[in-house]
């Protein structure tokens, strides 16, 4: 695709997505397309992970779960004891101090993973990121006067933006809650674009493609895997954020495995290593299980989600997305290939 | 007195429980064109292992520009402006030719998170001159009509050339070639001859490891004899082809110089 036109098309896309609730005012599927919008942005922030550094990240949904927390904490308040007689106490915040905690929170718990599991690589990595999803489930079950434990915290607030000539206004329609989640997905989306194509984002595939090369001309390995790390986790958390905001319940259920997966097949299956991947595969993936729930029954479902999932990996290793461009290249290579044949054979 | 741009001093590299580098002792000045030779296993990746920081040796010294090296990270050593190429071909096999020269370029720039962020004025100026510089590179190796290849379906010889680009892009003071020549043609080796000859002339201290006699004796200064993890000869060119120390470990008899060794 040439400079100009892909992000015409992007825009366009966007566009579209944004006049979803005036063409099909459809309740139910705004609900559908807003929680697999969450979904994919969590999924985009996998993708700078997974996709351009190459680092398996199998606890993703504790960033997301961070998120989750933070913005509705700090939105309903606390009161608790920290030991030595003390006591934390937050009164309850607007709801932007809450999604801005939530980026924060999870940016900082980032920068911490990512400290610690950089000095290992590949396997062992995996392995961390597995089990701080796991403490941090543990703790939100355990640690009750924060978190309610299991009986959830509840109560959330919705959305509330401030809007010209409106004041504060609580986002409770569908149409609000999906647009701004369309532009928060729209923002995470630019934020990795940017990244992706600067500076940062070359020395990351350079440290993906080959690590002792990418040291030898001075790229700081560490240094830049704790900036993806804390990029992405920030992104991970104003995801959890908007789902904290959205079904205005939280339990520790955010931490479950189950998420990070949904993600990691969402930008696998979209095309890892690409922009557009993890939008693709997550509006796949996030609209199959709800397509399907009106046509099957559950068995025959989650059967259909797995064949899918197994059939798009066997024949699109790399993901539909690369699969697409490399048409589109291979198509253009076939008609530049004589011309620059004959360049050479001049030269 | 000027301070010799690489000094090694009494190195010794331990590889497992085998000595790969026992007491090697020798320095580069500015504006050299030192070659370090030596049979197969003789140690020489090994010394540019512990002189890059791949490899942290158990005794000596290294100083850069009189400046303790030793226990620095090869990113950081490479940002004070010693740059290393590899003896195996080592490139950025799924990014384009254009996309590796610019990685490569990576300790010219400086922008960071934000500015890429909000694709600040600063950010983008340097980004345009790097784009430049990268091309200039390219061109400056003969790969300009290859840049929007993906750097994996190269030729072979076109690969190793890349590898030097990407060792010499960022401009460093002290440029370490591992085996630069290794499986080329006669034309390709001289064409990589004459690139080692311009980089030196743009003002890059080159030292070379090379199993080509031929191209050692005739584009060295001065050349560096290791055998079996120490050094048994360090002179120039003519004096080491005539040393018989030399000849009996490196050849077995025959003179120096003329004909390819076996690599
Ligand atoms: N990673 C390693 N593990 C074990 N032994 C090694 C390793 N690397 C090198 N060696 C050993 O260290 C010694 C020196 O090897 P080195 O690669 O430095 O030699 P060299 O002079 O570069 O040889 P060549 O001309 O074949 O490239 C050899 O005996 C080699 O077998
Ligand atoms: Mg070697």
């Amino acid at each position: 695709m040439s400079a100009v036109l892909a992000p015409l098309l992007g825009w366009s896309f966007a566009a579209a997505m944004a006049s979803v609730p005036f063409l099909f005012p459809d309740p139910y599927l705004l609900a559908v397309l807003t929680s697999a919008g969450i979904f994919i942005i969590g999924a985009i922030s996998l993708n700078l992970l997974l996709g351009y550094t190459g680092q398996l990240s199998l606890g993703h949904a504790a960033f997301f779960g961070l998120g989750a927390y933070a913005s509705a904490l700090a939105t309903l308040g606390f009161d608790i004891a920290i030991g030595f007689g003390l006591r934390l106490r937050l009164d309850p915040q607007p709801v932007w101090v809450g999604f801005l905690s939530a980026v924060v929170v999870a940016g900082l718990f980032g920068w911490l993973l990512g400290r610690l599991a950089f000095r290992v690589r590949g396997a062992y990595f995996v392995i961390i990121t597995i089990c701080f999803a796991q403490v941090l489930r543990m703790v939100s079950l355990n640690w009750v006067e924060l978190t309610q434990g299991p009986m959830a915290l509840t109560g959330i607030p919705p959305f509330a933006l401030w809007l010209p000539g409106q004041g504060v206004v609580e986002l409770t329609s569908k149409p609000q809650t999906y647009w701004l989640v369309l532009g928060v997905a729209v923002l995470a989306f630019l934020i990795v674009r940017q990244i992706v194509r600067s500076r940062i984002g070359r020395a990351l595939v350079a440290l993906r493609e080959n690590e002792t090369l990418a040291r030898s001309v001075g790229i700081r390995v560490t240094h830049y895997l704790v900036i993806a790390t804390v990029v992405s986790a920030g992104i991970a958390g104003a995801a959890g954020s908007l789902f904290a905001h959205y079904v205005r319940i939280i339990d520790p259920d955010v931490f479950l495995f189950i998420y990070t997966v949904t993600m990691v097949i969402m930008v696998v299956t979209g095309g890892k290593g690409t922009l557009w991947g993890p939008v693709v595969g997550g509006l796949i993936f996030g609209l199959l299980p709800d397509m399907l729930r009106g046509a099957a029954r559950p068995e025959a479902q989650w059967i259909a989600y797995g064949l899918a999932m197994i059939l798009l990996v066997m024949f699109l290793p790399r993901g539909i997305v690369p699969a697409f461009t490399g048409l589109l290249a291979g198509r253009r290579a076939r008609v530049v290939l004589p011309a620059a044949a004959a360049r050479e054979a001049a030269e | 007195m000027t301070v010799p741009l690489l000094q090694v001093e009494h190195v010794m590299v331990q590889i497992g429980g085998l000595v790969a580098v026992s007491d090697l002792s020798f320095m580069v000045n500015e504006g050299e064109v030192v070659s370090l030779i030596g049979p197969n296993g003789a140690g020489k990746t090994t010394a540019f292992n512990a002189i890059t920081g791949y490899m942290r040796p158990r005794r000596g010294a290294v100083r850069f520009a009189g400046r303790d090296i030793i226990g620095l990270s090869p990113e950081r050593i490479a940002a004070l402006g010693l740059v290393r190429s590899f003896q195996r071909t080592s490139i950025f096999g799924a990014c384009t030719v254009f996309d590796n020269a610019l990685t490569a370029l990576h300790l010219r720039g400086r922008s960071g998170l934000l500015g890429a962020f909000l694709a600040l004025p600063g950010t983008r100026r340097e980004e345009a001159l790097l784009r430049g510089e990268a091309m200039a590179m390219l061109d400056f190796v003969g790969l300009a009509a290859r840049a929007g290849l993906r750097a994996d379906s190269l030729a072979y010889g076109e690969q190793r050339r890349l590898g030097i680009a990407l060792a010499a892009a960022a401009t460093p003071r002290l440029l370490l070639l591992d085996e630069p020549a290794a499986g080329l043609n006669p034309s390709e080796t001289a064409e990589c001859m004459a690139l080692i000859r311009q980089l030196r002339d743009r003002g890059t201290t080159v030292l070379l490891v090379e199993h080509d006699m031929a191209m050692v004796m005739r584009i060295s200064d001065r050349v560096v004899v290791l055998n079996q993890g120490r050094i048994i000869a360090d002179g120039p060119p003519e004096t080491i082809r005539q040393d018989p120390e030399v000849i009996r470990a490196y050849l077995g008899g025959a003179p120096l110089g003329g004909h390819h060794a076996a690599a």
